[in-house]
């Protein structure tokens, strides 16, 4: 067509131009342009003009290259990716998914189109397997990138501070790099499946080409044939299984401070498999009292059906609220949305004081808020819907599925707390320890973790530092490692509060020691005497055997607390590489980072 | 008369493990320092153990939560028992003071009162027992030989009321202790890093590893040497492998009568044990004892069955060989005989409660103690009252044989505060409980003895509740009847010397003897085999009743069920079995 001003938002300048303009342009320009613009103005007015001659293009289809990269701790980030990958594939893009650990930086400056799937960890601190790409993009080795196309999807959980941190970080230092968005960032809560889904499909639309998934999707259907002969249902996150629980005991002896609750789970008929070093997710029920006591303050009617997420049928609120919705934690969007919800003043005030904020949400539940911001004008359903989603708790594995066929075991410590003058129960581990027994059943998917996996080579030396529930992990790595008869040498470092009452596993740990699966041992109890004593310091006293065994190649685990646990531990090796190997504490830290890139210390840490 | 023709000699046959493991300890190191050091479990191997009973402690466990934990993945509550060297079981305040404190820090906050006159402690952790240890040795006491095949903790009377005869006797019976210890520095390097403390036994540098008596093999097992002060035989003089009955002529310690061979423990089942009392071979003078001892341990160590643990005991080294003929022996290896045996007479084997005045103007409080356990408990704060009386207490304080504690030597002055505080805490009046209970004595058991078969010490006390209906219906409340109760055969409450006795046989079953004299001078009988609570306050309702019906004036119960055929009385250990 040739554009004028009446057939068109242009003034006649711009008329001209275009009318020069389009008709000398390639296909590919053409699509670019289309891309471009769309991405730019989103679904503005004059895209919806432009988009006319990119569908022309699509016509016969080109397929374009699409890199998605993640960066994965638990790996939700990475199960986005890989569903990206089908996606882009039906829609006939060349898709090449990879970790970022996996991904040549080098290789960036030759990309066109990439997608980012990040999650946050640590305090706002990127995953693993995200730290060395996230930190080349900082670096002045970061090329410019004004060819590049890219969006990002953060995955985060807004009970934390730096929600989405990582995401953030990529999306607005890719721009800063003259990179252009092809569909605006998404942050996504922990119920990330629906604006994920819709973050992919707008990448999608940005990315053009719409009836060449016609002709695409043919041939994937063709593809799906085999796809028809999998499994009838498939276990998964979306989709848990309801588990059978074969037992479920106190690991903690008599006069403990603390309880650990041993769970192993019956797998049979599931077809879900794992590996030492992956974790379950479990979903569990809130505590129906404190559900009661909810639906009393607010004078409910338990039984009044309400709607959650759109692709579930209604429910009973009383049932929603146990199930479903989660009552135990506060996050800044569910205050933000129940201002509208309350004729309470102070809460327009508090949401708008960002450290008041902050401090009000923590150790408070949501009967704690809405005992303070009544009166609440909102009705049941108006109410559930600003909740968050009740999202799983993920497990550390703590058994062999060789050693073990068909179960898995865990390794659950009790979260119990007292605030504002209320006992307070962690939703999961109180879940287990108190209303969960043997028969009962639990839902549960497994989550791989590709990067706490053992060596390839069984002859590969391990140590392992699994304080406290971190033990978890490594008990499935000596049950595995009996499996298999790996030959290689095996140092495990635990630690807790009373040896009497808190050695867990302790009469497996003997037996492993005295049949030489396991080499040396080395424990800490911190209670036991004056002053405290913990894995780190066990470690320092084997500074030099711990040097020579990484010297030897030994890969270094380390799960438990990251808050204390993981960063003295840490320190302490950066101490000893220090100290043994006679370097800087900057050289001993590189050392460290080149030990993590070549996945010789690995981290599951919660 | 010494048959001259038999010569003395040791049974045939394989030595039992024990003496490898005594053979390969290098005079009772073997891995000890190592093994306690080893974080991973808090137990210690069998031949370790062995030789920890040589340094006075036993690893246990806590036998309540064995399977309990047996599930929760944790190896047994493994802790160790430790018991302290006390001759004569006399602890000055500040001693008492340090064992509350150890007991409170490292142990189960609780104290046994053992009976043979000492301090036992439990549940003390693995990485605990060397500040144990250390605390213990600093504090001018030890735990070496407490247990072990070697001469244990002599008894000795503890009888304040004459104070300087006491005073002269124990004087003696605490320099046999030291003096029959063994020589081996184990102790000192494995606990005490060779420290030394002013007080502590001497051990002969030049002499370092040589064990001039004991030898690199140590005794077959145990030995057990008692000091008697007529007329009291709370010691139990005649349970003892070798014993000392102290004469006094004209207000002077002229010198002892020798008893040997007795000795109470017993294996169910197995008539070739049993319980024996020692016999009286006759009287020397108070500077002759440690050679008489020192000879009596070497006949035993020479002669004793090294292949049967079982019949290692001096008692049955006496009964092989003939009494004349070790006798005989003895006098050979002395050089000398000994004298005529001079004129004695007990009137029982219990305790005086209460306050009793003695010489020079100085009381002492006699407070019974049930099962011999200090701790305290929702309403009887025990442990703490004595902590306090021990703090300001000047004089000292004096474990009973009979698991009791006499707060000893106090000043009239000091009476009146030591009594408020007795008042303050109702530490228990001997008035206000029966005769039957202020004779009574259970062994530790359950939960911590490995060897126990039914309860003790935690079930007595309520037996005695109900058994006290049964006295005050037949209006014997103050009749002192010596009841005493233990978990196994081995016999630590000395059972076989109780008027009335239960040796456990299964949980909640008891063997029930009876007849032993008021006196401790004759073995009681079994009664009845097997039996449960039920049974028992059955059978007892009966007896009792009709000894308060039918007992002549003055007879002990004891006599009476002989007197009435109830039981035979058994004449000697030989024939406690028939
Ligand atoms: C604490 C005490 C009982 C009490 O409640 O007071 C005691 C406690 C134990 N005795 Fe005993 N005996 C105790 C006095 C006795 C007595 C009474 C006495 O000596 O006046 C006897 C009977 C007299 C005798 O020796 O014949 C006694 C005969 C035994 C025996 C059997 C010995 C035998 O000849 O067969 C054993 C088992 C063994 O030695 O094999 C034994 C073993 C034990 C052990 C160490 C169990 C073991 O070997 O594993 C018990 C520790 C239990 C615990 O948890 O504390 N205990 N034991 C007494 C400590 C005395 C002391 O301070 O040294
Ligand atoms: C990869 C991975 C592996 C894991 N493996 C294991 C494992 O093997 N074993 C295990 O036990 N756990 C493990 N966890 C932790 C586990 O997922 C849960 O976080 C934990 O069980 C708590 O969940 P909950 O539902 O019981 O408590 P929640 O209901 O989630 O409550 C926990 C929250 O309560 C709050 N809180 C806790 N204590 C206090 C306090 N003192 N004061 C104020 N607020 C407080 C905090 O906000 C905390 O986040 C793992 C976590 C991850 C990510
Ligand atoms: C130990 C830990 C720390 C976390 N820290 C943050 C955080 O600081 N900010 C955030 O937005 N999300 C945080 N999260 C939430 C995760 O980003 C969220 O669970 C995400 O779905 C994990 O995706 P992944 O499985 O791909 O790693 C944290 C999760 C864990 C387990
Ligand atoms: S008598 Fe038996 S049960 Fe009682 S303490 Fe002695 S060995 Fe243990």
């Amino acid at each position: 067509m040739v554009f004028q001003e009446t057939n068109s938002p242009f003034n006649h300048q711009q008329a001209e131009l275009l009318n020069n303009l389009l008709p000398s342009l390639t296909e590919s320009q053409k699509q670019w342009l289309s891309g471009y613009l769309s991405a730019q103005a989103g679904a503005s007015a004059s895209v919806a003009v432009l988009e006319k001659p990119s569908t022309n293009v699509a016509a016969k289809p080109v397929s374009k290259e699409v890199t998605v990269l993640y960066g994965s701790q638990t790996g939700n980030a990475q199960k986005l990716a890989e569903n990206a990958r089908k996606k882009l594939q039906e829609k006939g893009f060349e898709a090449t998914v990879l970790s970022m650990s996996d991904f040549k930086p080098n290789q960036l400056k030759k990309l066109s189109n990439l997608l980012i799937v990040v999650s946050t960890h640590g305090e706002g601190e990127p995953p693993d397997n995200a730290l060395t790409f996230h930190e080349f993009l900082y670096s002045k080795r970061a090329p410019k990138l004004s060819d590049l196309q890219f969006s990002v999807l953060a995955l985060g959980d807004t009970s934390y501070e730096f929600f989405c941190k990582t995401g953030v970080d990529f999306d607005q230092q890719l721009e800063k790099l003259g990179g252009t968005r092809i569909y605006p960032r998404v942050d996504c809560d922990l119920d990330f499946e629906e604006p994920a889904e819709k973050w992919l499909k707008g990448v999608l639309d940005g990315l053009g080409s719409v009836e060449a998934t016609a002709e695409v999707s043919v041939s994937v259907s063709n593809g799906t044939v085999s796809v028809e002969t999998k499994p009838a249902v498939e276990y998964s996150r979306k989709n848990p299984f309801p588990a059978e629980v074969l037992e479920n005991i106190n690991l903690n002896g008599r006069g403990s401070k603390k309880e650990t609750r041993h769970i192993e789970i019956s797998l049979e008929g599931s077809g879900l498999e794992y590996e030492a070093g992956d974790a379950l997710g479990v979903f569990a029920k809130n505590e129906p009292g404190l559900v009661d006591l909810l639906i009393q303050e607010m004078k409910w009617n338990p039984e009044e059906p309400v709607v959650i997420g759109k692709d579930e049928g209604p429910l009973p609120l009383r049932e929603a609220l146990i199930s479903k919705l989660e009552i135990t934690m506060l996050t800044k969007p569910v205050l933000q949305k129940a201002v509208d919800l309350t004729d309470n003043e102070n809460l327009k005030e508090l949401v708008a004081d960002r450290d008041a904020l902050k401090e009000y949400m923590d150790g408070r539940d949501v009967i704690d808020f809405v005992r303070e911001f009544g009166p609440w004008k909102a009705s049941a359903q108006e109410f559930v819907s600003i909740l968050r989603k009740l999202a799983p708790r993920l497990y550390s594995i703590a058994s062999s599925l060789a050693a073990n066929p068909e179960e898995v075991h865990l390794t659950i410590g009790a979260v119990r707390w007292n605030s504002f003058g209320r006992k307070r129960n962690g939703v999961c581990s109180v879940y287990c320890a108190e209303r969960i027994e043997a028969g009962d059943k639990l839902e549960v998917f497994v989550q791989p973790n590709k990067h706490f996996k053992l060596p390839e080579n069984p002859e590969t030396p391990i140590i392992m530092v699994g304080p406290g529930t971190g033990v978890a992990p490594f008990r499935s790595f000596m049950q595995e490692r009996e499996e298999i008869g790996a030959s290689g040498k095996s140092w495990m470092f635990f630690g807790d509060q009373h040896f009497t009452t808190d050695f867990l596993y302790q009469t497996e740990w003997q037996k492993w020691l005295k049949e030489g699966v396991l080499t040396k041992m080395d424990v800490a109890f911190s209670r036991d005497t004056e002053k405290k004593v913990y894995v780190q310091h066990r470690m320092k006293e084997h500074s030099k055997e711990m040097y020579d065994w990484i010297q030897a190649g030994a890969v270094f685990y380390v799960c438990g607390d990251k808050n204390y646990m993981a960063k003295d531990v840490h320190s302490t090796l950066i101490d000893i590489l220090a100290t043994e190997g006679k370097m800087s504490a900057e050289d001993a830290e590189a050392y460290l980072k080149d030990m993590q890139k070549n996945k010789r210390y690995l981290r599951d840490v919660y | 008369m010494a048959d001259s023709k038999v010569e003395l000699k040791a049974p045939e046959g394989k030595p039992d493990d024990v003496e490898r493991i005594k053979r390969e300890s290098n005079y009772l190191r073997g891995s000890l320092k190592e093994s306690m050091l080893e974080r991973i479990s808090a137990g210690i191997s069998d031949d370790d153990n062995r030789l920890m009973k040589f340094h006075g402690s036993y690893l246990q466990d806590d036998r309540d939560l064995r399977l309990e934990r047996l599930k929760q993945k944790l190896e047994p509550a493994y802790q160790f028992m430790l018991r302290v060297r006390l001759p004569g079981g006399i602890s000055t305040p500040e001693q008492w003071l340090v064992m509350d404190d150890l007991a409170t820090k490292y142990g189960n906050g609780t104290l046994k009162l053992t009976t043979r006159m000492t301090f036992q402690m439990h549940g003390i952790l693995k990485w605990n027992m060397k500040n144990t240890m250390q605390g213990i040795n600093n504090a001018l006491m030890d735990t070496i030989a407490a247990c072990g095949d070697v001469n244990r903790n002599v008894m000795c009377n503890p009888n304040p009321y004459q104070s300087e005869i006491h005073g002269e006797v124990y004087e003696w019976a605490k320099k046999l202790s030291d003096d029959l210890l063994p020589k081996t520095r184990a102790y000192h390097e494995i606990w005490l890093d060779e420290e030394q403390v002013a007080g502590t036994p001497q051990v002969d540098p030049n002499e370092h590893e040589a064990e001039p008596m004991y030898g690199a093999l140590y005794l077959p097992r145990k030995f057990k040497i008692g000091v008697a002060i007529p007329p009291s035989n709370d010691v139990d003089i005649y349970s003892q492998d070798l014993g000392f009955i102290a004469v006094v002529e004209n207000d002077k310690l002229v010198g002892f009568n020798v008893a040997i061979g007795g000795g109470l423990g017993m294996s169910h089942g197995d008539e070739s044990t049993y319980p024996q009392l020692a016999k009286v071979i006759g009287f020397c003078k108070p500077e002759q004892i440690y050679d008489v001892a020192y000879q009596i341990i070497t006949i035993q160590r020479d002669y004793g069955n090294r292949s049967v643990r079982k019949n290692a005991r001096f008692k049955y080294t006496v009964d092989r060989l003939g009494l004349e003929n070790v006798k005989a022996e003895l006098e050979n290896r002395l050089g000398w005989s000994l004298e005529e045996t001079r004129e004695f007479t007990f009137d029982n084997n219990g305790d005086r409660y209460g306050w009793v005045k003695g010489v020079k103007g100085k009381w002492h409080f006699t407070l019974f103690v049930e099962g011999g356990r200090i701790v305290d408990t929702e309403n009887y704060k025990l442990m703490t009252a004595l902590r306090e009386i021990a703090g300001i207490h000047k004089g000292d304080f004096r474990l009973t044989a009979n698991q009791n504690v006499i707060i000893a030597n106090v000043s009239s002055q000091k009476k009146k505060h030591i009594n408020d505080l007795i008042e303050k805490y109702g530490l228990i009046d001997s008035e206000k409980i029966s005769g039957l209970r202020r004779s009574s004595m259970a062994c530790v058991a359950l939960p911590t003895c490995g060897l126990a078969m039914a309860e003790a010490e935690r079930y007595l006390p309520t037996l005695i509740d109900k058994i006290d209906e049964i006295v005050d219906a037949n209006g014997l409340r103050n009749e002192e009847i010596t009841i005493r109760m233990t978990g196994c055969p081995n016999s630590c409450g000395r059972p076989s010397l109780g008027e009335i006795a239960f040796i456990g046989k299964a949980p909640g079953k008891y063997n029930m003897y009876l007849g032993a004299a008021h006196d401790g001078s004759r073995l009681n009988k079994m009664y009845r085999e097997n039996i449960g609570e039920a049974e028992i306050l059955r059978e007892l309702g009966g007896l009792l009743s009709s000894y308060a019906k039918e007992r002549e004036n003055g007879e002990h119960f004891g006599d009476f069920v002989i007197r009435t055929g109830v039981v035979k009385a058994t004449t000697d250990g030989t024939n406690f079995h028939s």
